[in-house]
């Protein structure tokens, strides 16, 4: 168990061969957390394409009244499994995936504190990803019962049918789960043990700590979904009664242990995407990071607060009134460290001389758009509001702004920024800047009607409508499809930059992370010698410190 | 280059300070300065403990269920005809024999970390025989019950739980002959050996949610 590490070093160093000779590594169960990064990042991409896909056929069917496109089943399979996918198999995982990649460079390390599980976590998101897919092609399709996959309609599947929908979702998301425990392990690990000499908690950057503060919540919450999902198994194939009502079960249980995960999961979607805000903006501001130690700390409230608010998913579930004052009061905290956030972010960029980037195109927007997201998020926190409003497509655009409009945004933003260090070369500026407004506009066109149409009554998860709702509603496929075509400039830029791009220089943001110290693409073992750290992480503009590094700078520190 | 010795920044933090109040044996579990990788043990050990800790909200989730369950549901608890999980003195040496192995277990680590090998291996099989024992008792247990699995939901929760948490300790049987059979390994065992710590303390994670099963299965009475 013990080894020489400068033996390892020499063993694992792969001689420097050029990318297009090494492709092969990315399709190899390598436990480099780089490489590792990049499968996660362009597996999850994949899916990203056919939740996106399986997004454009709902749209379909939802630009006239009529249900004409697909019939009731179908619908139903297609936007339980958009959700599912988008949710477990792109928001979450790509998260790993760019986590893994930067967190170890962040930190000044090798690797993850654990490769090979690392490695493990990671194969097992495809096939989980595949099976939950193949539900298609069974003779009663796949789940019907929406993300949240909810008792007793979840339960209500064909007799005499032992594997249906309903039960491979549960297999694959369980799978999914297993997978991002043993993730969360390792980065909760990595971040306490793996830092480099000098690399105090305060001198890591937000990104780490909104990571560390999502991967606390996969370790406390996710198991509570394992544990629904089971139960629901149970009750599903092997005639248990947990949540069947007429047989004395108690499906708002299931809502309890499904929400005490699922709540905190945006959360773990969207605290990631706060830490990539909390790279770019001071990066292309040139400013440094406003009110460093609130924002760290704030994401760690954002993850406390949240573990306790779930019932604010349940105001219309017999919930008694005691609980839903509490829960009201408890949801609306969470905008305290959040708004800490908001501000931290807004007051970096203020009267600085902005550099409009694609990365920081992308940031800006994504900000921006959180605000709409979050303020529709206190409101269906008041729970008269949510009353009224519940299960419309207020609900609906609500978490798309988020979900979307923020978090993806942010991916792409981050994908952006880090693409010279993952790939040492630069992407293409004016493709990233068509795709960003392709993006930006259609993504307001596609999830702005939500809100007007959920105010005025019409309800999610139907394939046909009254007439009355039909304007918002042409609108709204109108822009899905413009999201749908706003993605080929950037498979495009990304393939061909990739190929073709010009060379990246190790540091070409002049940013001032770690990450940034080491080569474009770093080596296998990430530094040529553990940086000893002395620095705060954002010192843009401080004449203390130079902007741009001297590039022999880890040989001075000794 | 050796990582393990690098020697650390001491130069003062502000707002860090609150690090000097932690007790010693934390500040050597949760390491706050960083520059710890090359410490394996201490690594693998915080890894498993945070696992550990994502364990028990399972089976946090599942008490809870039964115990909503339960209070809402108490009079329809047992259907006609049916008495529910006996408190025999079967299911009570059960009980016993697990909940000692802890210590056993315990014993036979603590053989290792004065690197006794073979009193190591003598105690560490006899954990094995009493988990072995205590997973055959309640196979016993369960095929001489008068419920089911559907039988209302006494017999969903009752299963479900002890076999989860039996699962638990198939799991640590198999675990621990793993590690017997290493300890034969010449070369890679030492007295800090990541695996047999952990299997330990797995073990003691078993033992207390079998206290938690057992008090809300056996000893709550209607
Ligand atoms: C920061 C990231 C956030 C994300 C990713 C997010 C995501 C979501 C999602 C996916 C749903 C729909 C769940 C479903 O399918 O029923 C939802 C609903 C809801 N969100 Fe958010 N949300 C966020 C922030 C907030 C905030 C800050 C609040 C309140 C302070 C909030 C309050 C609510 C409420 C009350 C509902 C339930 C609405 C209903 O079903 O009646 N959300 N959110
Ligand atoms: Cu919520």
């Amino acid at each position: 168990m013990i080894h020489n590490p400068s033996e390892n070093l020499a063993q694992n160093r792969e001689p420097e061969t050029d990318s297009e000779n090494n492709w092969r590594q990315y399709f190899s169960f390598s436990t480099d957390h780089k490489v590792i990064g990049v499968q996660y990042m362009v597996t999850t991409f994949i899916f990203f394409l056919i939740g996106g896909l399986l997004a454009m056929l709902i749209r379909a069917e939802l630009i006239t009244p009529a249900s004409n496109v697909v019939d009731r089943p179908l619908y139903n399979g297609l936007f339980t499994l958009h959700g599912t996918i988008m949710i477990f198999l792109w928001i979450i995982p790509f998260n790993a995936g760019i986590s893994n990649y930067l967190v170890p460079l962040m930190i000044g390390a090798r690797d993850m504190a654990f490769p090979l599980l690392n490695a493990i976590s990671f194969w097992m998101i495809p096939p989980s990803g595949l099976l939950l897919i193949s539900s298609f092609f069974l003779p009663n399709g796949t789940a019907q019962s929406g993300w949240w996959s909810y008792p007793p309609i979840s339960l209500q599947i064909p007799p005499g049918q032992p594997i249906n929908g309903e039960f491979i979702w549960i297999v694959s998301i369980v799978l999914i789960g297993i997978s991002s425990i043993m993730g969360a392990v390792n980065f909760v690990t990595t971040i306490f043990w793996m830092r480099a000499p000098g690399m105090t908690f305060f001198r890591m950057p937000v990104f780490v700590w909104s990571v560390l503060s999502a991967q606390l919540l996969q370790l406390i919450n996710l198991p509570s979904l394992t544990a629904a999902l089971i139960l629901l198994l149970f009750d599903l194939s092997f005639g248990t009664q947990f949540f069947k009502p007429l047989e004395n079960g108690d499906p708002i249980i299931y809502q309890h242990l499904f929400w005490f995960y699922s709540h905190p999961a945006v959360y773990i979607m969207a605290l990631p995407a706060f830490g990539i805000f909390a790279e770019v903006l001071p990066a292309f501001s040139r400013n440094p990071l406003f009110g460093y130690r609130s924002l760290a700390v704030a994401s760690l409230g954002i993850a406390f607060v949240s573990i306790f608010v779930w019932v604010h998913h349940m105001f219309t579930s017999a919930t008694p009134s005691w609980m839903r004052m509490l829960f009201m009061v408890t949801s609306m905290l969470v905008s305290v460290p959040t708004g800490v956030k908001a501000f931290g972010w807004t007051a970096t960029i203020w009267r600085s001389k902005l550099h409009l980037e694609t990365p920081m195109l992308f940031a800006m927007g994504g900000a921006a758009m959180f605000l709409l997201g979050g303020v529709t998020g206190v409101m269906l926190a008041a729970v008269p509001f949510d009353i009224h409003v519940h299960n419309t497509y207020f609900i609906v655009g609500h978490f798309h702004y988020i979900v979307f409009n923020t978090i993806t945004m942010a991916i792409f933003a981050a994908i952006y920024f880090w693409f010279p260090k993952i790939t040492g070369r630069m992407y293409a500026e004016g493709w990233g800047k068509l795709h960003f407004w392709l993006t930006f506009i259609g993504a307001n066109l596609t999830f702005f009607p939500m809100l007007p149409l959920g105010l005025q009554g019409m309800v999610r998860r139907i394939s046909s409508y009254d007439p009355r709702y039909q304007g918002w509603n042409i609108v709204a496929s109108l822009g899905g499809f413009l999201l749908g075509v706003s993605i080929l400039p950037f498979i495009a830029n990304m393939v061909g930059s990739c190929l073709y791009g010009q060379k990246a220089s190790d540091n070409p943001w002049f940013a001032t992370g770690l990450e940034w110290t080491t080569t474009s693409p770093p080596p296998r073992d990430n530094f040529a010698e553990i940086p000893v750290v002395k620095r705060p992480p954002y010192d843009y503009g401080d004449p203390k410190y130079s902007v741009i590094e001297p590039p022999d700078y880890h040989q001075q520190e000794h | 280059m050796n990582r393990g010795v690098i020697h650390v920044d001491e130069s003062p933090v502000p707002l860090e300070r609150w690090r000097q109040y932690l007790p010693n044996w934390l500040k050597r579990f949760l390491p706050i300065r960083g520059g710890r990788s090359q410490d394996h043990h201490g690594k693998g050990m915080f890894g498993f403990t945070v696992f550990l800790l994502s364990e028990s909200i399972v089976f946090f989730s599942l008490i809870f269920t039964y115990v909503a369950l339960r209070l809402t549901h108490s009079q329809n608890w047992l259907p006609p005809h049916i008495s529910g999980p006996k408190l025999s003195t079967f299911v009570i040496i059960n009980t016993i024999i697990l909940l000692s192995s802890s210590f056993v277990i315990q014993t036979a680590e603590n053989f290792l970390k004065r690197s006794q090998l073979n009193k190591f291996r003598w105690l560490w099989l006899i954990t094995i025989c009493m988990g072995t024992y205590f997973l055959i008792g309640q196979g016993i247990e369960w095929s001489n019950l008068d419920f089911g699995l559907s039988t209302g939901l006494v017999g969903s929760t009752f299963y479900v739980l002890t076999g989860f948490h039996g699962l638990h300790v198939l799991s640590g049987v198999i675990l621990q002959i793993i590690m017997l059979v290493r300890s034969f390994i010449p070369g890679n065992y030492n007295k800090t050996h990541f695996g047999t710590s952990a299997t330990t303390l797995f073990w003691h994670f078993v033992d207390i949610v079998w206290v938690l099963l057992f008090s809300v299965v056996y000893l709550w009475r209607a």
